[in-house]
């Protein structure tokens, strides 16, 4: 509130100087300096107590041997994060969150493909967007027990290759080559929906003139997503770019319903939670996290360097 | 520590119906005295989501009447284990819960009430000494279990064997027999709910040795050697996941439905704790077979000519040191081993040493079993074992690393029985030397 104006002021100045002090009177428009921050202060205890306080408890904790459980937190310096990076298994487990990755970016070119075909004129075009949106709604849990049982020996996917005449189907889960692409496919399955609906909206707040007149110019499908749709969202592009990387990497929903980590699909947060509750090893599993979070604003950081955040200009 | 491992099977027959019967309802400070007589209201905790509107509320009943100043009730965890560790970080843990695997024995007075000494409740109960740390014991075991092998008795006849296995290759010759002659799968992992493997941790006692796991596992840097015991029990789960002798994809197995393919004869065997077995003779009932159809046979390890199985306490009733009724709950622990046969209902062996022996161990009577208990470490090293398995990272009372097992075995990861094997050793050793005698 920088904008009080002086008359106010001086009749709060007033105000106050009389004791005892009264309140400062509230004029239509004006208000105290505080208030604002009286608004915030419900919001900012939550950030501050649900959000940082944890992280900075798990900061901490990355640099002690905790057990989890025993009362005092033996400091350890920072062996937990030698640890993390001089044994070859921990790093490893990165390779897995390649397969998603790769998932990933499968599941953007297919979204925005979608989006911008249902975004024109489409035959019942609200029914197939509903279609493409409701696997996101899903429960994962729910997903991971549904794919369990569609990917199992002799379960639906088996029997609908029997339809079109494939006799031994491998096992999905079962092959260790196979096992981690059954399980990315499912990712994508699940928030190719998310990555949609962004990229959906993002179209259509597009104003129509431009499509008219590119029209009138005689501009073809690909020459239209080329030069209007694909700069006009090239922000919420670059968002789930970034979205799509740190989710690759902190895998974990999927992976633990579906398999718990068997058959080489341990990803690093799975490994993690093994260290914590398995080992009891809650400090290195901190340490994990911790470094987790800072390859992760790594990336971002890069990303942003990369894909600087310029307004966009149709026009 | 052989208290800590074969327990996860209980918590599994939880069945979908959760029902949170209770919030954190603490007694009210001043209610209640912490002597003299049991008053006031107890929340007790514990994993049977499945029972815990049923049987347990005729326990509330039961006890209520006798103790007519107490309120019991029930608050049931789906994840006992996890969600127990972290309530234990505050104070409100219920009045009576069951000792969490996760906590050390050390830990034992941080969280528990004593419940008085070895030698006093050794005289009434069992395994005492299973929850016991520098002569004072924290909890009375809910039952005990027994180890061995369930087995659809009708396959195994129509495979045509007649006798007990009494070596791991007799046991893998029975099991060819089976595929050979019968449409069932000999055996079935379970691996993908992961806690069945487990199991094959919890059979030390078929060593016939009381102080096996004093003299060796974490007090020798070989515990895979052929002639120790996770060597022999692993080695067996290797050689029959090897010889494809157990089911086609492991990855997609369910516990539940296991219980299902037991029953109706399309698995034939499972290794499990005894606990397993009403559950498979209901299973057997429901897909229309009797109770009959389900055995139990030791492991295939004999000393002496004579089959060994260890018995154990399962989870142990304890009380929260933060209790305002610590009587009340303290009634409730003695009355719940005593008076609400619990154990015997679920087929266990009774916490109480003069208590009844279930109808459904008459197979190992009949097999002249000789049970063992195991001696538990000595004072001062009750967490050394828990600390070598944590050091190195080779989880034994759970799954990770016998899912590599059978992911080697049936070829699907890289190595041999040897070259893993090796390897296991090589940890352990490594992180016996980390830790220290």
């Amino acid at each position: 509130m920088s904008t009080v104006s002086s008359p106010v002021r001086g009749a709060a100045a007033r105000a106050t100087a009389t004791p005892p002090p009264a309140p400062p009177r509230r004029g239509p428009g004006r208000g105290w300096r505080v208030t604002p921050w009286l608004f915030l202060v419900a919001p900012l205890g939550l950030l501050v107590l649900f959000t940082y306080v944890p992280v900075a408890n798990m900061v901490w904790y990355s640099f002690t041997s905790w057990d989890g459980m025993a009362p005092v937190k033996e400091p350890v310096g920072l062996d937990n994060y030698t640890r993390i990076f001089t044994d070859p298994d921990m790093f490893s487990v990165f390779l897995v969150s390649l397969y998603y990755l790769a998932g990933a970016f499968l599941q953007l070119a297919l979204a925005l493909y979608f989006a911008t075909i249902l975004s024109f004129r489409t035959r019942v075009r609200n029914f197939f967007k509903g279609i493409i949106f409701f696997p996101y709604l899903i429960n994962g849990v729910a997903i991971g027990l549904v794919f369990l049982f569609f990917l199992r020996p002799g379960g639906t996917l088996d029997a609908l290759l029997a339809l079109v005449g494939v006799a031994e189907p491998p096992q999905w889960l079962g092959n260790p080559d196979l096992a981690n692409i059954s399980l990315a496919s499912t990712s994508v399955w699940r928030y190719m929906g998310l990555n949609f609906v962004l990229f959906l909206g993002a179209i259509q707040s597009i104003p129509n003139e431009l499509y008219e007149a590119a029209d009138l110019d005689g501009a073809t499908s690909w020459q239209k997503f080329r030069f209007i749709i694909a700069p006009g969202i090239k922000q919420v592009i670059g968002l789930t770019t970034i979205l799509a990387i740190s989710g690759s990497l902190a895998v974990f929903e999927i992976p633990w319903i579906m398999t718990g980590g068997a058959n080489g699909t341990t990803t690093f947060v799975i490994q993690t939670v093994q260290q914590a509750f398995e080992f009891k090893k809650f400090g290195l599993a901190s340490a994990m996290a911790v470094v987790l979070l800072l390859i992760v604003l790594l990336v971002t950081w890069i990303q942003r360097r990369i894909f600087p955040d310029e307004k966009v200009d149709l026009t | 520590m052989a208290t800590k491992h074969r327990i996860t099977g209980v918590a599994a027959t939880a069945a979908a119906a959760l029902a949170l019967t209770a919030c954190g309802g603490d007694a009210e400070p001043g209610q209640a005295a912490d002597d003299g007589e049991p008053a006031g209201e107890i929340t007790v905790i514990t994993q049977r989501t499945d029972i815990v509107d049923t049987v347990f509320q005729d326990y509330k009943a039961q006890f209520e009447e006798l103790y007519p100043d107490v309120t019991v009730t029930f608050e049931a965890l789906t994840d006992y284990e996890g969600e127990i560790a972290v309530r234990m970080n505050t104070a409100d843990y219920g009045d009576v819960l069951l000792i969490p695997t996760s906590v050390t024995k050390d830990q034992y007075a941080t969280f528990f009430e004593p419940l008085g000494g070895v030698d006093e409740l050794g005289e009434t109960y069992r395994l005492v000494e299973e929850a016991a740390y520098e002569d004072e014991v924290y909890g009375v075991s809910i039952t005990v279990n027994t180890q061995g092998l369930v087995y659809n008795k009708k396959v195994w006849e129509s495979a045509g064997i007649t006798d007990l296995p009494t070596t791991p290759d007799e046991f893998l010759d029975d099991l060819q027999a089976v595929a050979d002659h019968t449409d069932a799968v000999p055996y079935y992992t379970n691996y993908a709910d992961g806690w069945p493997l487990s199991q094959w941790d919890g059979n030390r006692g078929a060593m016939g040795d009381p102080e096996y796991q004093n003299t060796h596992v974490a007090h020798s840097d070989t515990p895979w050697a052929d002639d120790q015991w996770h060597g022999i029990s692993d080695g067996l789960l290797y050689d029959v996941v090897a010889a494809g002798l157990s089911e086609n994809d492991p990855t997609t197995t369910n516990w539940e439905e296991s219980k299902t393919l037991l029953g109706s004869g399309q698995v034939a065997t499972m290794l499990l704790g005894s606990w397993a077995i009403t559950q498979m003779q209901q299973a057997a009932e429901d897909a229309g077979g009797s109770a009959d159809d389900i055995g139990y046979m030791p492991f295939p390890h004999q000393v002496d000519g004579t089959f060994h199985a260890q018995v154990a306490g399962d989870y142990k009733n304890a009380i929260n040191v933060n209790s305002d009724n610590k009587a009340a709950a303290r009634a409730w622990i003695d009355w719940f081993a005593a008076e609400s046969g619990y154990a015997y209902d679920e087929g266990g062996i009774s916490p109480l040493l003069d208590g009844p022996t279930p109808e459904t161990l008459g197979d190992f009577d009949a097999a002249e079993v000789e049970y063992v208990e195991m001696t538990p470490a000595p004072a001062g090293q009750e967490a050394y074992e828990t600390d070598v398995v944590n050091a190195a990272e080779i989880d034994l009372y759970g799954n990770i690393y016998r899912q590599k097992l059978v992911d080697i075995a049936r070829g699907a990861a890289d190595g041999d029985k040897e070259s893993y094997f090796a390897d296991l050793n090589q940890r352990w050793a490594d992180a016996r030397a980390t830790v220290g005698e």
